[in-house]
């Protein structure tokens, strides 16, 4: 008995300065965010202390000039096509990053580490000056074309930047590691005798694929698809910088909020509601398919 | 930015190591960082004997802040324009009457008695600057230089156009074009603004405030937004980058010497009102900032590369509209009208 007391009491020690900071560093914020988002928002920033539901409206109805609420649809436009974007990176990001992170688990011991190093080394530089660089190769003016003009290929300057290709291109750059990086950790482990097994029983390609492999892998693939959806859902930089920043994004209605707009109410509301989409995903993380999986991948 | 900061400290150690020495007095000066000159200080301490010790900060969201809890410590603040309407509005700023300054009639006419200071009272010009655009005279080169080239472009800029990314710059710049007041209250005319930034929005290759120049030497982009200071860089990289003067008028701003109420050594910060009206000692602060002063004859004391460059001196008869403090009702409108754009 005395035992398990000092047990939980060491327990409660060691993970004490963890929660204090969690409990300080997250949920103090998050709390003033709430109170923030009913309140009126001050002209000259901040907010006046008292209690309005003017933030929660305006994200669905504008006033028109006849002073009505009517049905505004520019912020859903907003938050759809950030999640169009951070859906459609996941989906390129699990295309490439699966064949990549199965193929390292397939090498020998010392490239496997050579690759993982590999896969990890663009987190050696900031974001936003490996941006800059997506900008330098893709301009107009840019190494790309200059090169394919110089050989022929092309006449006229191809254009890329400040298209969607070159903001799904520095997307899924950024975010693939997060991609590979737990599904080659969940295939690596992968016990290969399961796969002989499979073709002893004539399995075909297609059936290893989706009975066996996949299975193991899914745990992997869905904390990988989780890494990228997130922060891909509150990007801006990237859209802002690569796509010309002709749309907004989330994140840069949220920034607005707090810069020009003025209307910190309207920020602190806008960031409520992205954190309640996020968490949604992260449930259905928690108790969706993922969890059925676990034991499967961990026999 | 480092080398900079270690001169100030130099400077400030020196300062502090002279003190004994100086018997006219303190001065207690609180400006941007980076933004005064060093020269500028010594020759005011040596002409006066006045000891000047510099605080700095970094917006005027600061300054305003500190001001409110007590801005006695201070004697001159550098607040920008639209601040100054607030300072005076909230009592943080005391009459100064500048109008009597010796000196006072070197203030370019442009420059003198503006809409937040209608008579010099409280403040006098430090440096200001502006923000128009920049066109590549290669691709395009209008006979007039107007606001229609950058909101209808022609067809040799459309898609090579770039614009700011900021609520406030690409609609003061179609007020100005409309020919409408900025901080806009009426719905019917900011309609129409947003009409017209939706027209011009397929030609717009990219909205970002970022390396503008850069942008435009490159060629990446025939026109864009841009400030003077910006322009200035560009043209020397790119000899056909203009920074236009459109006739409809360019939008400006203006850092202020003021003199908080409550100052402990108002007569010191007086003479140091009344010293930088003085050419010569202006023409140092340009030459340390490379934005322009409103003293006229400070040209002939300009470091080479300032002289006669075209960003620092507004033509004649171009309007420069100095953006107000807006009221609540037009920051929303304004709002409402970027999002439309880009939403």
């Amino acid at each position: 008995m005395r035992l398990l007391q000092s047990t939980q009491m060491r327990r409660v020690l060691g993970l004490g300065p963890a929660l204090g900071i969690i409990g300080f560093f997250m949920v103090v914020p998050i709390a003033i965010i709430i109170v923030f988002s009913f309140m009126k928002s001050n002209p000259y920033g901040g907010v006046n202390p008292e209690f309005s539901l003017e933030a929660y409206k305006q994200f669905l109805f504008e006033r028109n000039l006849m002073d009505e609420l009517v049905f505004n649809a520019a912020y859903l436009r907003i938050f759809g096509r950030s999640f169009l974007l951070a859906i459609g990176t996941t989906a390129l990001c699990l295309l490439i990053g699966f064949p990549t992170a199965y193929y390292m688990s397939r090498q020998p011991a010392r490239r496997k580490n050579l690759m993982v190093f590999l896969v990890t080394i663009p987190f050696w530089t900031n974001l936003l000056i490996r941006a800059y660089c997506w900008i330098l190769l893709l301009r107009d003016t840019g190494i790309i074309n200059n090169y394919l003009i110089k050989w022929g290929i092309i006449d006229e300057p191809l254009t890329m930047l400040y298209t969607n290709f070159a903001i799904f291109l520095g997307l899924v750059y950024t975010h693939i590691p997060f991609m590979v990086l737990p599904i080659y950790a969940r295939v690596e482990k992968l016990d290969f005798n399961l796969l002989e097994a499979a073709h002893d029983l004539y399995a075909s390609r297609q059936q290893l694929m989706r009975h066996v492999i996949l299975p193991l892998a899914a745990p992997g693939i869905i904390a990988g698809s989780l890494l990228v959806f997130v922060p891909c859902l509150g990007d801006f930089i990237i859209p802002n910088l690569l796509g010309g920043g002709k749309h907004l994004m989330i994140g840069s209605l949220i920034q607005l909020q707090f810069g020009g707009s003025r209307n910190w109410p309207f920020g602190s509301a806008a960031a409520l509601i992205l954190m309640s989409f996020v968490l949604i995903a992260m449930m259905i993380y928690v108790w969706g398919p993922g969890r059925k999986m676990k034991p499967e991948g961990d026999a | 930015m480092k080398r900079i900061a270690v001169v100030m400290l130099c400077l400030l150690a020196l300062l502090f190591s002279a003190g004994t020495a100086i018997a006219g007095g303190e001065l207690f000066l609180y400006n941007w960082s980076d933004y005064t000159a060093p020269d500028l200080i010594k020759k005011f301490e040596k002409e006066t004997g006045i000891k000047v010790t510099l605080d700095i900060y970094d917006s005027n969201e600061t300054l305003l802040a500190k001001m409110k809890s007590g801005g006695g410590a201070y004697d001159i603040i550098v607040p920008t324009h639209n601040f100054v309407t607030i300072l005076i509005e909230e009592g943080l700023i005391q009459k100064v009457n500048a109008a009597e300054f010796k000196g006072y009639e070197n203030i370019v006419d442009a420059m003198k008695g503006p809409p937040w200071d209608p008579k010099n009272e409280y403040t006098i010009p430090w440096n200001y600057g502006s923000t128009s655009f920049c066109l590549n005279t290669g691709a395009y080169n209008p006979a007039e230089e107007s606001m229609d080239t950058l909101f209808n472009p022609p067809a040799e800029l459309q898609g090579k156009i770039g614009m700011f990314d900021s609520s406030e710059e690409n609609t003061n710049l179609a007020l100005v074009y409309k020919g409408y007041p900025q901080c806009n209250e009426d719905p019917a005319q900011m309609q129409e603004i947003l009409d017209l930034l939706l027209a011009q929005k397929p030609h717009v290759k990219v909205y970002s405030s970022e390396g503008i120049h850069e942008r435009l030497v490159s060629e990446d982009v025939m026109m864009s937004g841009c400030w003077n200071g910006s322009a200035m860089r560009a043209r020397k990289a790119n000899p056909n980058i203009k920074y236009m003067y459109p006739k409809e008028g360019i939008l400006g701003w203006a850092d202020n010497l003021a003199v908080p109420t409550g100052a402990k050594n108002r007569e010191n910060a007086i003479k140091f009102l009344e010293f930088m009206l003085q050419p010569e000692n202006a023409a140092l602060q340009t030459n340390f900032s490379g934005y322009a002063n409103a003293i006229r004859g400070s040209e002939a004391f300009l470091k080479e590369e300032l002289k006669g460059a075209p960003e620092l001196t507004v033509p004649e008869g171009i309007p420069v509209h100095f953006h107000p403090q807006c009221s609540e009702t037009a920051i929303r409108l304004l709002d409402k009208v970027w999002t439309k754009v880009k939403q």
